[in-house]
């Protein structure tokens, strides 16, 4: 009978511990959205920041993150896709593949402070180019590399071998294989892991302090490209939103620094949640648009009879 | 038009095939770069700046800025382990309770709540959990110990949140992946939940456990700014649990743009760096020698 107690008293530790962690979800998000709450204000999206004056809004920190994200993603989801392929399709067994696998293990652990300082020596005092943008994308790319690479050699390996043999036995050959059916019915599983990459480019800070530089110059739509001013000048400093959540917090001296820092940090929430619900939706979507519609015919036919 | 044809094949067979293999050995190229340059950068304290490797390994003292400079970085080193292993002694119980509810006790609500819970809280930059750290920890400790708020206990537990997905994805898949007869077998005997779980289960998957633990504690070691907010950055050692201490992430993150490149200074941050670099391949070889002795 004793054991039978200590089961039941194991189950109500089990759903302690569930609850606990779902409530501390909550009260991250209360206490962010509450802290930070007025976060949607144009005046604080778009306007200019004040080192000294209350009042100053995160516009070109935002920039800096999307911009940020838009090119590390055109940089590292091809890198990525292609050394999956690699992987799953070309990549023979043997030594060389075991090390490849060391090094992408080698390179997904490393801290990102690390790679951050790999960064400040390769594409700041390397290449003379400063603390630029591209440098933090360059940066980023290297943090994020190995997990898309395991995404879509995974993806990749999920797709059902029947297909590809079909493909091959229709006279294609292994590439137009690969392009045309493959990588379709892989694009789902990719999509989704793709998004929640993003998720995680945007967050990231630490490696960005000694590449992409904790200032922005004063944007302007209307100078010339290769000007810093330039938004969309990739050779510019780019201090992001996290940089300057961090920066806030250890030499801020603008007065309303705290609430700067709350409201920055509720955009970052609200973006997370926005990557997580739009991953889930994505894979969805498309999983339901290359499926064809067939299956959900015969299913509301089912569903009828 | 055969000619054309054979051409077409060329392009698409072998420069598709060049291209992927490039992205391959890009990763190979990047990974070695890496290493060269952070350690090419991290000897130059040996070599260049005259720093005994003695003194930087076993000196409790870091006084870079002093007449007579002191580069020890022994408390970094133990700022970094002391904090990393509190967040994972803290995080594994949780962790463990998650991967087993989500398997074992309730799977709909598992997947249906804590799943997506759990990709949230991967989600959230490392620097909200800093600043959550400093606008509701720290004000909570400070009232309820006293003193600043800052240091190696704030630390511990920013940290163990942060960990808690990373644990508990890999315990839990590693308790799937235990045979389901395990189970059965063991209910057949007239076990009750808990006795199969805790008797059979866990144990079957506790190499799988193992892997998330140590993983756990190489996120823990190299997550840089959420530790460096709360942590309070005293240079020493710290005297309890509740006293602020260094660690060598955010020794980094904090010095590294104060010093003048080729200083003696600048060159003992690198081989912290290093240091650091060769702490993440520990944790590298830990999990292959738990896989390989997992596989006998």
């Amino acid at each position: 009978m004793v054991s039978r107690i200590v089961d039941k008293v194991w189950t109500g530790v089990f759903y302690v511990v569930a609850a606990f962690v779902v409530g501390l979800l909550v009260l991250f998000f209360a206490a962010i959205l509450s802290k930070g709450w007025g976060f949607w204000q144009p005046d604080f999206l778009f306007g200019k920041p004040s080192n000294t004056q209350a009042g100053g809004g995160v516009g070109p920190q935002l920039i800096n993150s999307l911009y940020m994200l838009v090119i590390t993603l055109l940089i590292s989801v091809p890198l990525g896709l292609g050394a999956g392929i690699y992987l799953a399709e070309y990549a023979k067994q043997g030594r060389m593949l075991n090390f490849i696998r060391l090094c992408i293990e080698t390179m997904a652990s490393l801290p990102s402070i690390v790679v951050g300082l790999f960064g400040l020596l390769a594409f700041v005092t390397l290449t003379g180019w400063g603390y630029t943008l591209i440098g933090g994308a360059l940066a980023i790319t290297i943090l994020n590399l190995p997990g898309l690479t395991r995404i879509c050699e995974n993806a990749i390996l999920d797709v059902p071998a029947n297909i590809k043999e079909g493909s091959l036995a229709l006279g294609a050959t292994r590439w137009q294989t690969l392009v045309r059916v493959i990588l379709p019915a892989a694009l789902p599983q990719i999509m989704t892991g793709v998004i929640l990459a993003a998720g995680r480019i945007f967050g990231e800070a630490a490696a960005l302090i000694y590449t992409a530089g904790l200032t922005t110059p004063l944007l302007n739509f209307a100078a010339d490209l290769s000007s810093p001013a330039h938004p969309l000048n990739i050779f510019r400093p780019a201090e992001t939103l996290t940089v300057h959540i961090w920066k806030l917090n250890s030499e801020g001296i603008v007065p309303d620094a705290k609430i700067i820092a709350a409201k920055s940090a509720a955009i970052l929430v609200i973006m997370v949640l926005l990557f997580n619900v739009a991953a889930r939706f994505a894979s969805v979507a498309l999983q339901r648009y290359f499926a064809g519609n067939r299956r959900t015919t015969k299913k509301k036919m089912s569903d009828a009879a | 038009m055969k000619g054309k044809g054979q051409l077409n094949y060329w392009k698409s067979e072998y420069i598709g095939r060049a291209l992927v293999t490039f992205c391959g050995l890009l990763i190979v190229i990047t990974t070695l770069s890496i290493i060269v340059f952070i350690c090419g950068k991290g000897i130059q304290s040996f070599t260049e700046s005259g720093i005994s490797l003695k003194e930087m390994l076993f000196s409790t003292e870091w006084k870079p800025s002093d007449s007579d400079p002191k580069y020890g970085a022994v408390i970094f080193i133990v700022g970094s382990t002391l904090v990393s292993i509190g967040a994972v002694l803290l995080s594994t119980p949780i962790a463990l309770a998650l991967a087993i509810f989500i398997n074992f006790i309730s799977p709909k609500f598992g997947s249906a709540v804590l799943k997506p819970v759990l990709e949230l809280l991967v989600g959230i930059p490392s620097v909200v959990y800093g600043w959550l750290g400093v606008t509701i920890l720290i004000p909570l400790l400070r009232e309820s110990f006293g003193g600043v708020g800052f240091s190696l206990l704030a630390g511990i537990i920013v940290l163990s949140v942060m960990i808690l997905p990373t644990i508990t994805s890999i315990a839990s898949d590693a308790l799937s992946g235990v045979p389901f007869s395990y189970l059965e077998a063991s209910y057949g005997l007239g076990s009750t939940r808990w006795q199969a779980i805790s008797r059979v289960i866990v144990p079957a998957a506790k190499t799988g456990i193992f892997t998330g633990i140590v993983l756990g504690l190489a996120r823990a070691f190299g997550e840089a700014l959420a530790v460096q907010m709360v942590i309070g950055n005293a240079v020493k050692l710290p005297s309890g649990l509740y006293s602020p201490t260094a660690t060598l992430t955010g020794i980094l993150t904090m010095d590294m743009a104060n010093t003048i490149n080729g200083t003696a200074w600048n060159n003992a941050l690198w081989t912290l760096a290093m240091i650091l670099l060769f702490i993440s391949f520990l944790f590298i070889f830990l999990i292959r020698m738990i896989g390989r002795k997992g596989e006998r």
